[in-house]
Order: structure tokens, then C-alpha cells, then sequence
């Protein structure tokens, strides 16, 4: 699970490449998987991402998490091929590997040589369809499933918070449970819940297959019809749309647990591009977020950590590709002799200013220039591209949306961003979460003799 | 990048390898002195430039913290520009500015568009903030409280409080002993003055790498490396690092910690950038534990018990012998089973060695997945700013799968036996000790 990870990648880099140098070629097998193709010479690797349409998102009640177990339980064995084999040749064949979920997805990837690809795809099409699902093996993984669990959140006082902040803000919505899942549900999963996950979901025409490097398009549809053409599709029934109800006014709770630092985040409900009825005002909110927290010249940093030193540090982050209605987050910890009383009252006098004072021409040149350099620095890396076209297809966007973030952006006024603060960033739809620090105490026991 | 044939042990094996060139380093010094290590990639209208200095947290002294304070403090006032200045000069054309310190290397870095004006703008801004930091009293103030709040914060974690100790444990008085960002009561000592004191020691021509990798051609990037570090003067290179004292004998330490998990750490100071047995040591701890889903740690610890969602070994190359470490984290009440498993597992590979289709199988994943390493440009670099920082062959990218075949299992078991001695082994575990966790 790197959900916390990709989140941060999200936070602070603008997620799009532009018209200019994205060539996707796409194919789609009879079978339903869609197979897309970015081809890029500078250097003999490929990097493959198998994306299924499911993540912790579409999970009911009693099996929150079942999507990131069944990740793992992707790794323990086939009709084919013993737990563990995947691993084993995909290492011998010189690959990295790994896999990902997240609310609105699972991906599995490896990189490699690019002669190699074939190896990937013989291991992932076997994988999709023939998975053996074992007691012994997920009693045991489902012992490191928890392990990681108390290492990602139990013993980290930030994600507690956002994993509680994140069960208030949401009531209808599935966005309210973890990628992870609730403790509770991961010790009672059974091999029938991951079988019947694994039924429901896994299948071509749920998935696409994503390729980007040293290869040609033609060749990797070939070798994609040889390897996943045989598999069958599957009757996908549709997902509910669990959609979040209205918020009726400001929600606030404390968090206390052991920790050093007091902090806060603050949510307001907002549409993405899924959701918007009107697309510029998603592009709006986007350089909003740049606003406030495009690197060291934007407003948190200039203001409240350089300026007026309320906070040691304070971010914004807002993610316009999640398939569900979301939050404009904001997040800060005070400086020292400030509270979190202060720090909510600064934030705020920052939402009021978005809403009062049109951005100035310097500061919407800074987040369009960052966003032009920012679409050649992303074609550096074959795996981020990847990633890209990867989620935009998942949550149903599609991957051409790709090619309008830059010009879309260009577009967006400096109206419309003070539109879209006194449109969405309301009093009413917020949420908000206090981390109350309590004392922890540690003690070293030195010495306990040699072993 | 360039791509040209060459031949591989696995290509011997009847596999299709096209190794390839891993990379042309240009190399020379400028009029000052300092070291240019510079790779042409074209594809992309961008670069990446690091400034590498000797001049991390081993360069601290007493006073630690104080080189990760210098770097934090760069980009917060240079030449008549405050920090909102220099943010608005490099994020108004897109540019990517970057200070950090290491235990060895203090690294200054820049990514930006080469399109002629951004570039000359990036470059004179960086050229400024090298030459000309400010280090003003109420910016040192800030990001000295901003430090101690990062400190804190650090408290809250098991893994960082495990690392701390660990280090100690392994370096004792040695500058390697001490945590990078410093300890509260230190960082709380350090004064303005310190820091502009350890800039002009260590941030001189003589003292300094130059790393260029992007779409420049070579009478560019003569020219920015000439500029960027015109504005030092020569100065002098610090001493020679101490060596590192030996351990005299194994050590457990525990740190109560209110955690559900325990962090365990165990080993010892291990190899050095130039080592003669690096190479069989990075093998071997390939096959331990440092394959990312496939070693002997992961199979014993998760895949086989379920113990901890990581286990891995690594060895840190540094200027003087850096860390070999084993590390897992598990449910407090497991520990001494975990903490059994982990030091059986290495004990056993120290005797006994690889076995040759391990040794195979971890040769294959290495050598085939070598080009993996650095795709990218920002990885590239830092593989460069590696070469050059620890003096390395410039043939070092061509010549590691070649080095990587020629390890045996004789020099695996050979080098383990010699570099990682049970007898002097140092434990650290910081969570809820058994006895009190009641699970």
C-alpha cells in the first residue's frame, strides 16, 4: 500500500503531460482489456502497469481493505506457478516489481530491459484469471498486512489523524474508510471474501494495460493479443455510486494521541473532474492549490512560515483525478508559542484573501510556467508517464484528458480562481482535525550485555 | 543516451542482453580547481546540475546539526535577495532548487529548461546563492525553530529513534556517530555565526564537485560550471575523515518506546566506497537481504512466517565504512522470535555462504536490471555525483556488471567472514518491551 505515498507525489506536482510529446498508441483486445502504448528511445527499458478497476473505494462495509490484501494475495501462487515464483522470475529477468492500491485503484507493475516484456505479461495474464487463493498463505499474509498497518499508521501519530479526519469528513462516501482497512476487517477476512473480490474485479475488461519505453506500439499489441487475448471477460457489474451526501455545517474533532507537535488539517468539500458540473472550476481549484502551495514562493510559505512565523510548516493539496467528490486539504503545524487556534485563524484569513483579492498576474505567470517545465521534467521518468495515463484511464477520465492539463490551466483567470474560492471554499463544508499532543515517554535501557 | 553494443556474461548465457553504454562522463576541472563531471543527454530540453561539497554532518564537529542548518538556509537570502526573491526568480521559470546534506556531502542542486534565457536565469541565481548566502539573523532564527520543531516531530517515531541509537552504537565518538539534522540541545547552541563560519570553510572551489547532466553541449557546460563556482574562493579541502575505532564486542540496547510495533536494527560498520570487497559484499547482501521481494531475510521474516511487512539488509558505502544493517519491524510480543530468525538467518549466511544458483539467480537480477538504475536524469546524476563526489573510475557504470559476474561464491563467504563478525554485532530495538506489552 503506497497510497500515502502517491498522495504526496499528487500534492505537490501538477499530474499531466501536454499535447506537445504525449504519443499514446491504444489498442483494445476482443476481450475488453485496453492496452496503451507510450513509446520513449532515450534508453533500452520498459516499464509495464497492469491497472485494475478496483480499489478500496468500491469496498462495502466489513471488507474495507480487501482490495490492498488481495494485492498481496497476487503474489501467492497461480495454477501455473508456487507462491512466491512470480517474484523469483521476475527477479532473474533483471526486473523490479511491485504493486499499489489506492482508493480508485490496484496496479501491478515491473520494470525491465526491454527485451523482457514478455515475461511480464505471461506472469500478469496468468495472474489475472488462474489466482490460488490459499488459508495457510493468507493467514500468514494477513499477519504482514497488520504488521504494515501498525507500521503506517498505528505508530504515526500524522496518519491516525488522517485516517480519523478522513471517518468524520466522509458519511456516505467510501472515501471515509482506509486504503488499508479497519483494523477489525482485516483480522476477519476469509478466503471466500478475497475469492469473490478477486471474481468480481479481476478481469481484461476491467483492467488496462499500460506500457511506456524502449518498444514499438505494434509489438507490444502483438505480444499483448499472444499472452492476454486467450483470457475470458467477465460480466463487471456495475459499482453503486455511494455518493457523498451534503454537508450541513462544519465538522471538527480532536485527536489525542501520543506525539510531540500539535497539528491541523482542514477539508473542504469539493468536485474533481468526474464530478464538476462545470470543468474550469476543477482547473481553477487546481491553481488555487498552486496559490497557496506551488513550492517556497507560494502564499502558506511566504506568509504564515516566512512572513508572519505562525507555522513551521503548512501545505495544500488537492487531487482533481479521484473518481469520487474529494477535499481541498489543508494542513500546517504551528510554529512554537502558536496554537492551533492561531494556525486555523491564519488558514482562514488565507481562504478569505482568495475570496476577496483577485491572485496577481506574477502569481498565475509562477503556476503556469512551474506547470510547462513541470510536462517536460515528468517525460524524465518512463514509471511516472505511466502512472498518469494509468489513473486517468482507471477512474474513467480517460487518458486523453492528459493532453488538456496544460492548456486548460493556461486558461484559467484570475476570476475564476477567486470564483471558485467563494464557490466552494465554505465554512459549511468544512472539516476539521486538531492533533492534541499527550505526553510520550521513552526510556533507554542501555547495555543489556552482549548475545 | 547513447546505445551501443557490448557483451555480457548473460549474453554468453544465451539470453538477449543488448548491454549498453551506460553513460560517456566528461571530465575536467575549472580554472579554480574544481572537479566537472558532466554527461550529455539530449531528448529533453532540460538539465540537472548538483554543486557536492565535503561538507555534511561529518563535517559538524561538536556542533551537530550545523551543515544540515548551512544547507536549509541557502535558499533564504543571497546576494540583495531575500527568500521571497529567490523562489519567485527560480519558480517563475519553472526551475527546481534543491540543498540538503548528507553524512558525507552537502549537495546543491538545480533542475531547469535549457531554453537560453530560463537557463541563464537559473544559473545566475544559483551562482549568487553559492557565492553570496546571506545567513541573516531572523532567517537563521526561523529555520533554527523550524529545525528543533523537525526534531520533535522526529521523537514521535520508533524508526528514527532506532536509527539514532544505532549509529551511536556503531560510531561512538566518530563524526558518523551522530544524527544529520543535529539533537535538540545542539541545534538549540548554534549560533548565526557558526554558519557563516562553516560556509566559508567548506563551501570553497577546492572543496567542490561540479555535476552536469542534460541537453548542454560541452562548451556549455564548461561555461556554467566556470560561472556557477567563480564567485569562491579557492580555499582548501578539509582533513581526512578519522578512521572508524573497531567494535570490541555485540551490544543490545532496548528503548522503551509507546509503539505497537518493534523497530529492530542489528549490525555493524561495514564497507567504504572504494573497497576492494564491495563488490562481493553487495552481492552476497543482495541474496541476504537486500533483493527487494526476493532475498533469504524476506523469505525467512515474511514469506515464510509473516513476522514484519519488511526485512532487508544493506550495506552503505561511504567514505570511511559506512552501516551494514539487517532491519525489521514487528508486533512487540513477536520480538524475540523476529530478532531469533533475523541473527539465525545472517549467522547462517556468514557460514555457510550463497548457494551457486543463489548467486546465479542474484546475478541475473543485478546485471539485468542494471540499466533500470539510471533511466532517468535525476538518476543518472546522482549515480554521477556518486563517481565523482568518492573519486570512482569514470568507467565505473561500464565496468559494474562485468565486476558483478566475477563475484564467486568463495568471495561472497570470504568477504562476509572477514567484514561482518557475529562477535561484534550491535542490537538496537526500540517499541514496548515483551514483558510490559501484554498482547
Amino acid at each position: 500500500m503506497k497510497n500515502r505515498i502517491l498522495y504526496a507525489v499528487f500534492l505537490c506536482l501538477p499530474v499531466y503531460n501536454s499535447s506537445a510529446a504525449t504519443k499514446v498508441a491504444e489498442h483494445k483486445l476482443a476481450n475488453g482489456l485496453k492496452v496503451l502504448v507510450q513509446e520513449d528511445h532515450r534508453s533500452p527499458v520498459v516499464v509495464s502497469q497492469v491497472w485494475y478497476k478496483v480499489g478500496s473505494s468500491y469496498e462495502p462495509g466489513g471488507i474495507t481493505g480487501a482490495s490492498h490484501m488481495l494485492e498481496h494475495m497476487m503474489f501467492k501462487g497461480t495454477d501455473k506457478h508456487a507462491a512466491g515464483e512470480f517474484s523469483r522470475i521476475i527477479a532473474e529477468n533483471g526486473s523490479d516489481e511491485n504493486a499499489f492500491t489506492g482508493q480508485d485503484y490496484t496496479a501491478y507493475f515491473q520494470t525491465m530491459e526491454s527485451s523482457r516484456l514478455a515475461v511480464s505479461f505471461e506472469l500478469e495474464a496468468d495472474r489475472m484469471r488462474s489466482l490460488h487463493l490459499l488459508p495457510e498463505e493468507l493467514k500468514k499474509e494477513l499477519e504482514v498486512v497488520t504488521e504494515e498497518r501498525r507500521m503506517r499508521t498505528e505508530d504515526n501519530p500524522q496518519a491516525k489523524m488522517q485516517e480519523h479526519f478522513n471517518a468524520m469528513a466522509f458519511a456516505s462516501s467510501p472515501y471515509k474508510h482506509p486504503v488499508i482497512g479497519w483494523p477489525s476487517d482485516i483480522a476477519n477476512y476469509t478466503v471466500e471474501d478475497l475469492q469473490a473480490w478477486y471474481q468480481r474485479w479481476y478481469a481484461p475488461n476491467n483492467a488496462t494495460l499500460v506500457v511506456v519505453g524502449d518498444v514499438q506500439a505494434q509489438a507490444v499489441f502483438d505480444l499483448a493479443e499472444k499472452y492476454f487475448g486467450p483470457l475470458k471477460p467477465s460480466d463487471i457489474k456495475p459499482l453503486k455510486p455511494q455518493t457523498e451526501i451534503d454537508q450541513l455545517g462544519v465538522r471538527k474533532m480532536t485527536i489525542k494521541v501520543p506525539a510531540k507537535l500539535p497539528s491541523i488539517v482542514m477539508g473542504y468539500k469539493v468536485p474533481v473532474l468526474k464530478t464538476a458540473s462545470q470543468e474550469s472550476d476543477v482547473y481553477a481549484l487546481e491553481v488555487l492549490a498552486g496559490v497557496l502551495d506551488g513550492g517556497s514562493g507560494a502564499r502558506l510559505s511566504t506568509t504564515l512560515v516566512r512572513g508572519k512565523q505562525i507555522a513551521v510548516a503548512a501545505g495544500a493539496g488537492y487531487s482533481m483525478t479521484s473518481r469520487l467528490s474529494d477535499l481541498f486539504l489543508l494542513e500546517a503545524t504551528p510554529a512554537e508559542g502558536k496554537t492551533l487556534a492561531d494556525m486555523e485563524t491564519a488558514l482562514k484569513a488565507e481562504v478569505k484573501k482568495l475570496q476577496d483579492k483577485l491572485v496577481s498576474p506574477d502569481e498565475l505567470q509562477r503556476i503556469k510556467a512551474q506547470v510547462l517545465a513541470s510536462d517536460v521534467y515528468q517525460r524524465d521518468s518512463n514509471f511516472y508517464q505511466a502512472m498518469q495515463l494509468g489513473t486517468l484511464e482507471t477512474v474513467g477520465l480517460g487518458w486523453q484528458k492528459a493532453d488538456e492539463y496544460v492548456p486548460k490551466i493556461n486558461q484559467v483567470t484570475a476570476e475564476q480562481v477567486r470564483d471558485a474560492a467563494r464557490k466552494y471554499l465554505l465554512e459549511d463544508h468544512l472539516n476539521i482535525a486538531y492533533l492534541e499532543p499527550q505526553t510520550m515517554t521513552t526510556a533507554t535501557a542501555k547495555n543489556k550485555g552482549a548475545h | 543516451m547513447r546505445i551501443t553494443a557490448y557483451l555480457t556474461g548473460l549474453l554468453l548465457l544465451g539470453l538477449s542482453q543488448s548491454g549498453f553504454a551506460a553513460a560517456k562522463i566528461d571530465h575536467w576541472q575549472t580554472s579554480q580547481g574544481s572537479r566537472v563531471y558532466y554527461v550529455r543527454t539530449e531528448g529533453l530540453p532540460m538539465v540537472d546540475i548538483q554543486v557536492v561539497f565535503d561538507a555534511g554532518s561529518a563535517r559538524d564537529g561538536q556542533q551537530f546539526g550545523l551543515a544540515t542548518l548551512t544547507t536549509d538556509l541557502m535558499e533564504t537570502g543571497a546576494g540583495k535577495w531575500n527568500a521571497d526573491d529567490i523562489a519567485q526568480r527560480f519558480e517563475s521559470i519553472g526551475a527546481k532548487f534543491g540543498a540538503s546534506s548528507s553524512i558525507d556531502m552537502a549537495t546543491v542542486s538545480l533542475r531547469t529548461l535549457t531554453e537560453p534565457a530560463l537557463f541563464a536565469k537559473a544559473l545566475e541565481t544559483l551562482q549568487v546563492i553559492l557565492s553570496k548566502p546571506t545567513f541573516k539573523e531572523a532567517d537563521f532564527k526561523r529555520e533554527k525553530s523550524r529545525t528543533l520543531a523537525g526534531l520533535k516531530q522526529q521523537e514521535e517515531s520508533p524508526a528514527e529513534f532506532a536509527s539514532i541509537a544505532f549509529y551511536n552504537a556503531l560510531y561512538g565518538n566518530h563524526p558518523y556517530a551522530h544524527p544529520e539534522s543535529g539533537t535538540l540541545t545542539t541545534v538549540a547552541a548554534l549560533k548565526s555565526a557558526d554558519v557563516r563560519r562553516f560556509y566559508q570553510n567548506h563551501y570553497v572551489a577546492a572543496n567542490a564537485i561540479v555535476v552536469i547532466v542534460g541537453d548542454l553541449t560541452k562548451p556549455q557546460a564548461e561555461q556554467a560550471a566556470e560561472q556557477l563556482l567563480s564567485g569562491l574562493p579557492i580555499g582548501k579541502k578539509p582533513p581526512a575523515l578519522p578512521d572508524v575505532a573497531p567494535l570490541t564486542q555485540a551490544k543490545v540496547q532496548h528503548i522503551e518506546f509507546p509503539s505497537t510495533q518493534t523497530h529492530v536494527l542489528v549490525g555493524l560498520p561495514g564497507t567504504f566506497r572504494k573497497d576492494p570487497d564491495y563488490y562481493s559484499l553487495y552481492v552476497g547482501n543482495h541474496i541476504l537481504g537486500g533483493g527487494s521481494l526476493v532475498s533469504k531475510l524476506f523469505d525467512e521474516v515474511r514469506e515464510k512466517r509473516g513476522l514484519a511487512y519488511s526485512a532487508n539488509s544493506a550495506f552503505i558505502p561511504m567514505l570511511k565504512p559506512g552501516p551494514f544493517l539487517v532491519s525489521l519491524q514487528t508486533r512487540n510480543d513477536q520480538t524475540p522470535q523476529a530478532l531469533q530468525v533475523l541473527n539465525q538467518t545472517l549467522n547462517d549466511f556468514i557460514a555457510k555462504g550463497p548457494s551457486e544458483a543463489e548467486l546465479t539467480a542474484a546475478k541475473k537480477n543485478i546485471t539485468g536490471g542494471f540499466a533500470m538504475r539510471f533511466d532517468t536524469n535525476k538518476e543518472l546524476s546522482t549515480y554521477v555525483a556518486m563517481i565523482g563526489f568518492y573519486d570512482m573510475p569514470l568507467d565505473y557504470l561500464d565496468t559494474f556488471q562485468q565486476k558483478t559476474e566475477q563475484v564467486t561464491v568463495a568471495s561472497i563467504t570470504d568477504a562476509f567472514k572477514r567484514r561482518v563478525n557475529p562477535a561484534l554485532l550491535q542490537t538496537i530495538t526500540v517499541g514496548k518491551a515483551p514483558a510490559t506489552s501484554g498482547k
